[in-house]
């Protein structure tokens, strides 16, 4: 690919990137980071490439070095954002609330 | 070696794996989709790991496994335990482990150039648009990993918060940034020399960016370094020619970038001025004393219990010092006392409230607090006017009246919440000498409705729970 090809990607990329940041719920900015944390490290590609060449013995370990530091934001970072995502819950049904009636205003107007 | 960037299947895995990262960000946009966005990214991730080891031939394999094993286990287990509270140090130390790995993988292109397929033409020279690309991905990568360290280090309190402030500062980080700059430039010649220059100027100039930047100005920092991890991996991209690791990187960087705009917009501060740093340095000594002598009314837990059972409804602010006193859970709990009695809870989250963007949310989110009882700013700051009790724990400076009257005060111009028109306001604090970050002083303390909780948030929340039990 020539220089002029990836740098339209790479515009086009910022551009998909930042309609789709700006739609995200501010509640979920924290798992946004741990989300684009975890996605980040498919630098692991390089490392991958690197640690798996002959040739040098010294670009190898580094790669293997960055693949180890790579996988543990992957795993990581998938794994704290599932975590996390697994906690936020809507409202239970009407069952669980309401014991004595409430004054009828607010029972209707909260969201 | 050439041959697998041509390779169209390849180019096209790479770009599922891409699409599938745009999906995942696209899942966020609402709590109910956000786990499928998830699955998502880890698919996009598998698609592009497996594609990567697929097309190459592996002098290696185990070795490979063995790392992504050892990792990944590491990664696993300090996902599974790590508190919510502390998720910003979490972020903050994953953001420099992508830093580190950009870098190293900068080297080993640099010191295997045919694995990568840069080499010139029938040369053993390196492409000089590859140095280039090469030079700003170690440069970003570097500063990622320094900065995030000294960020992790704040926010985990191995260092103090407080800014650390060097005399001709500004002089030295903006000389650095411009050797770095031209180092990159020159990089064209290429000569090791130049390039281990450029990794340890950037290491440099990561750690002095952020330590004169204050604890609660971190949620900045922190999405500025997400910003940069992803500028590094988008760098990286383009020395490999991927286009997974292209438009992953625009995603990412953008995305930081985004968050860090969103956050100083909620400070009505510039970004340059919290990339300065040192605020809240100054003001700290001089604000506070000669006002504390002013008349407050303080309150017991039973008085909170009392008013708010009878109230109609009631606004929760919860702050930094929630986390801190890890209140969330007995906060939940009290707020369920309260709609047993027919009152209504909502809960109010100011984006720069925590140490990162949507700290409160995660926190809430772990007590068992619903998401559509917590509110933006925008969305519910027009109900104080109607609102029986405001209920302040652990947060300050956000419900500073100052902010909208006092053209002196250092926050003056950040949007806060009206706490001011609620008929009572109970605000937990630990004392009143504490000022909040901003070290300026809070009017809403001495107003006639306002009683102060003066205790641990934990404490109080548990013993106001207690009393509304009776």
């Amino acid at each position: 690919m020539d220089f002029v090809s990836i740098l339209s990607i790479f515009v086009l990329a910022c551009f998909v990137g930042y309609y789709v940041v700006w739609s995200v719920t501010p509640a979920l900015h924290t798992p946004l980071m741990a989300v684009t944390n975890a996605i980040s490290s498919v630098i692991i590609v390089g490392a991958l490439v690197a640690s798996a060449a002959q040739g040098s013995p010294l670009a190898k370990w580094l790669g293997l070095g960055a693949v180890v530091l790579a996988s543990v934001n992957i795993f990581g970072g998938f794994a704290v954002t599932e975590r996390m995502l697994a906690m936020y819950r809507k409202k239970d049904k009407p069952a669980a609330k309401a014991k004595q009636a409430p004054p009828s205003a607010q029972a209707g107007g909260e969201r | 070696m050439e041959a697998h960037a041509l390779n169209p299947w390849v180019a096209g895995a790479y770009l599922v794996a891409g699409i599938c990262f745009i999906l995942a960000l696209r899942g966020l946009s609402s709590p109910s989709t956000s786990r499928a966005g998830n699955r998502y990214g880890m698919l996009g991730m598998a698609i592009a790991v497996a594609t990567t080891l697929l097309t190459h031939e592996i002098a290696s394999l185990p070795e490979i496994l063995g790392a992504i094993a050892i990792g990944g286990g590491i990664g696993f287990v300090i996902a599974r335990r790590i508190q919510m509270t502390a998720m910003p140090q979490l972020v903050a130390a994953f953001h420099s482990l992508v830093g580190l790995a950009a870098v190293l993988v900068g080297i080993a292109a640099y010191y295997n150039p045919a694995a990568f397929g840069i080499l010139a033409a029938g040369g053993l020279d390196i492409l000089k648009g590859s140095r280039i690309e090469m030079g700003l991905g170690v440069a970003i990568g570097a500063v990622t990993f320094s900065g995030s360290v000294i960020a992790f280090a704040k926010l985990n309190g191995n260092m103090s918060g407080a800014p650390i402030l060097i005399p001709g500062r500004h002089v030295i980080n903006l000389a650095a940034l411009v050797a770095i700059v031209v180092l990159v430039g020159l990089f064209h010649w290429n000569t090791p020399a130049l390039f281990w220059a450029i990794v340890l100027l950037s290491f440099a100039i990561g750690f002095l960016l952020i330590i004169p930047i204050g604890g609660a100005d971190m949620p900045v920092v922190v999405s500025m370094l997400n910003s940069y991890s992803g500028w590094a991996a988008a760098a990286m991209g383009f020395t490999l020619h991927n286009t997974a690791m292209i438009i992953t990187g625009a995603l990412v960087g953008s995305s930081g970038a985004i968050l860090s705009y969103i956050m100083c917009k909620a400070m009505n501060r510039s970004f340059i001025s919290v990339i300065a740093g040192g605020f809240g340095a100054e003001a700290g000594a001089g604000g506070g004393a000669a006002v504390s002598d002013r008349p407050w009314k303080r309150g017991s837990a039973e008085d909170a219990a009392f008013l708010m059972k009878e109230a109609e409804n009631v606004i929760i602010i919860p702050g930094y010092g929630m986390a801190v006193a890890q209140a969330q859970h007995v906060l939940r709990e009290m707020a369920d006392r309260l709609k047993a009695h027919g009152v209504g809870v909502k809960y109010a989250i100011h984006p720069v409230a925590g140490r990162m963007p949507g700290h409160m949310n995660v926190l809430l989110a772990e007590a068992n607090v619903p998401y559509d009882e917590v509110f933006e700013l925008e969305d519910i700051n027009g109900e104080f006017a109607q609102c029986d009790v405001a209920f302040i724990i652990g947060a300050n400076d956000v419900v500073n009246p100052a902010a909208k009257t006092d053209k002196s005060s250092p926050i003056y111009g950040m949007p806060v919440f009206d706490v001011e028109k609620a008929k009572t306001i109970f605000f937990i604090k630990r004392s009143m000498g504490g000022q909040g970050y901003a070290g300026v002083d809070n009017e809403v303390f001495y107003m006639d409705q306002t009683m102060m909780l003066l205790a641990d948030a934990k404490k109080m929340v548990e013993d106001i729970v207690k009393a509304l039990a009776d």
